[in-house]
């Protein structure tokens, strides 16, 4: 049987003495499977993310990627393995569109007709004209800014990409067209994704399943057609506002189609 | 060009503006050799950090000709150690120290941007260097280095102009510098050259801070052609700063000058007279009073003009007064067998101090 693509074993973490961020998650996510992960702030989240790839080391528990426990490989050698694609961005801005994409093959050593070639290639797949090559990440808009960060995710084609709030800051309809043109590039290249999100509506419309991080534990693990009808108080707290705005706009589509 | 001061001036510059160029430019060179890796340990360490940033501040508070004269007797100490045990001496005097103490204070420019612009850049970008995987040596060299490039540039270009503005005190440590000019016009009250020292000193400091500008221009525009430009024009620069050093390297007596009017006219008037029978000569001008006559002992120069009650009290440390006989005597045997210099014998002219005050005042005083 092919091993989960990401497996956590109660897990905890604890910063200096402090109460434990997580306090024993248990989780896996199969291959090619897209999970969400929502919460409020400070449940957990990006901990948990950066844990995967070894940015943060867990105080106890054992973290697999690929079947492999991370603890026993080298970090850096993993990170370039894995995607990750940053809250705020995280473009190098000294460095052109196509330096930034072809960080981390760079990294890995690849010859620089390889690098140029999937750089070419990778525009095309994120939807960036050729002539944004050479520009510079404060000459693009946030939509482009955050497609040139898919694209250096990508670029070493990994088999697991973590997102920590990758559309955050952008305005609703960039934010929906996004979410959904990695969707697509999820399905065609076979990606595992973890994507941290607040926005529930985003993690419901993009996940193949939904986790529920509450006090440093998961709540809730459920596809999003199940999780809907949670009886867990903070999940279905989590579930009203999607829920009333789902009937309020079915009103409104229903009535406008109806006249 | 009609005042035949500023023509005197111009002959000189192709020896002061070289020096000035060569001292300049070997203590930059070697004030970031230190600096930089010294602010890239640092950097990350703050207790080192700490103590990098007091030391090289303390350096700073020190006026720099201060700074200029203490590296004379330290390093003539060295010297004497060194020949002592290792079997070779080397000379305390002018191009050395020059460099050691402008190297010293080209220092806190260079360290403080260079810790701040690597400080100040975004957690989040550092970040994203270690998590696209990036090493931290990698992060350093493809990140965090270029994007702290302007601020450690802005660091060497003050570090060059403070260096070059400051070379001009080298002069009374025995190093020829444009501060030639400023010295030598404030004592002989020849404003042409005092202005000449310091416009030319000003103009080299600009063209310098300038060259250096577009190399950072080139380096963060990624720029090929502008490095070169500014690169190239510097080595030229340097260069021809060479050039008169070679014509110097001439043999011949070497006569000091202390900063003194009369100093500089006596030194002249020996080397005329050395001219006029046939022997090589040039001037050492400039050299402060507390250096020169280690300079002599230590064979830098080979004569000057000093005054029998300095070295009766600076050097041989009596006090009290003795008659004019008695001191120059006694102080012709003291050089004679305490520092093995032979006293030539004494000038016909006397520089004994007097006291001045008004009429009403001595009366007051009772003074007659």
């Amino acid at each position: 049987m092919q091993p989960p693509a990401i497996a956590l074993e109660n897990v905890v973490k604890r910063f200096d003495d402090g109460a434990p961020v997580l306090d024993g998650v248990c989780l896996t996510v199969a291959p090619s499977e897209f999970l969400t992960v929502i919460g409020a702030s400070g449940s957990g989240k990006t901990t948990l993310l950066r844990m995967i790839n070894r940015l943060l080391d867990p105080t106890a528990g054992h973290i697999f990627v690929g079947g492999k426990e991370t603890a026993a490989q080298d970090a850096t050698a993993l990170r370039r393995s894995i995607g990750y694609v940053f809250q705020e961005v995280g473009l190098f801005p000294h460095m052109t569109v196509a330096e930034n994409i072809a960080i981390t093959p760079r990294l890995i050593g690849w010859t620089a007709d390889r690098i140029s070639a999937r750089v070419s290639e990778l525009l095309v797949l994120v939807q960036l004209d050729d002539d944004y090559t050479d520009r510079y990440p404060h000459q693009l808009s946030g939509g482009q800014r955050q497609r040139v960060g898919l694209a250096r995710a990508i670029a070493a084609s990994p088999d697991v990409v973590l997102m920590d709030e990758p559309f955050a800051a952008l305005d609703p309809l960039t934010r929906e067209t996004l979410g959904r043109d990695y969707r697509r590039l999820h399905d065609e290249l076979g990606i595992t994704t973890v994507m941290i999100t607040h926005d529930v509506l985003e993690a419901l419309t993009l996940a193949d399943r939904i986790i529920v991080l509450s006090g440093g534990r998961v709540v809730a693990d459920d596809k999003p057609r199940d999780i809907i009808d949670n009886a867990h108080p903070y999940v279905a707290e989590l579930m009203q506002a999607p829920r009333r705005h789902a009937q309020k706009i079915g009103q409104l589509f229903g009535s406008s189609e109806s006249a | 060009m009609t005042d035949p001061r500023i023509a005197d001036a111009l002959g000189r510059l192709p020896d002061y503006l070289g020096n000035h160029i060569l001292v300049s430019v070997t203590a930059l060179a070697l004030g970031l050799a230190v600096s930089l890796p010294l602010a890239f340990a640092a950097f990350r360490r703050p207790v080192l950090r700490t103590i990098l940033l007091t030391v090289t501040s303390i350096v700073q508070t020190i006026p720099g000709l201060a700074l200029l004269a203490l590296f004379y007797p330290f390093l003539l100490g060295v010297a004497a150690l060194s020949e002592r045990f290792l079997g070779f001496g080397f000379s305390a005097l002018g191009f050395l120290p020059a460099v050691l103490a402008l190297a010293l204070y080209s220092m806190l420019p260079v360290v403080r941007n260079t810790i701040t612009g690597l400080g100040g850049i975004d957690p989040a970008i550092k970040q994203a260097a270690i998590g696209v995987g990036m090493t931290p040596r990698q992060s350093l060299r493809l990140v965090e280095l270029p994007l702290a490039l302007p601020m450690i540039m802005a660091g060497i270009r003050t570090a060059s102009v403070w260096v070059i503005g400051t070379a001009t005190l080298a002069t009374p440590i025995g190093q020829t510098s444009l501060g030639n000019y400023i010295f030598a016009g404030l004592q002989t009250q020849n404003w042409v050259f005092v202005l000449f020292g310091c416009v030319t000193a000003a103009i080299l400091a600009l063209i310098f801070d300038q060259l250096l500008a577009l190399i950072e221009r080139g380096l963060t525009e990624h720029r090929r052609g502008k490095i070169v430009a500014g690169a190239g024009a510097l080595a030229i620069i340097i260069a021809v700063a060479l050039l008169p050093g070679q014509i110097r390297a001439q043999h011949g007596y070497i006569i000091g000058a202390k900063t003194f009017t009369e100093q500089y006219v006596l030194a002249n008037l020996i080397e005329q007279r050395l001219a006029a029978a046939g022997l090589p000569a040039r001037r050492r001008d400039g050299l402060g009073s507390a250096v020169i006559f280690d300079a002599l002992t230590a064979g830098e120069i080979d004569v000057y003009v000093d005054y029998s009650g300095t070295i009766w009290a600076n050097q041989m440390y009596r006090s009290g007064s003795a008659g004019r006989a008695e001191v120059l005597e006694k102080v012709g045997t003291w050089v004679d067998e305490e520092r093995g210099v032979r006293m030539l014998g004494s000038l016909d002219f006397e520089n004994s101090y007097g006291l001045e005050m008004t009429k009403v005042r001595a009366q007051a005083l009772d003074i007659s």
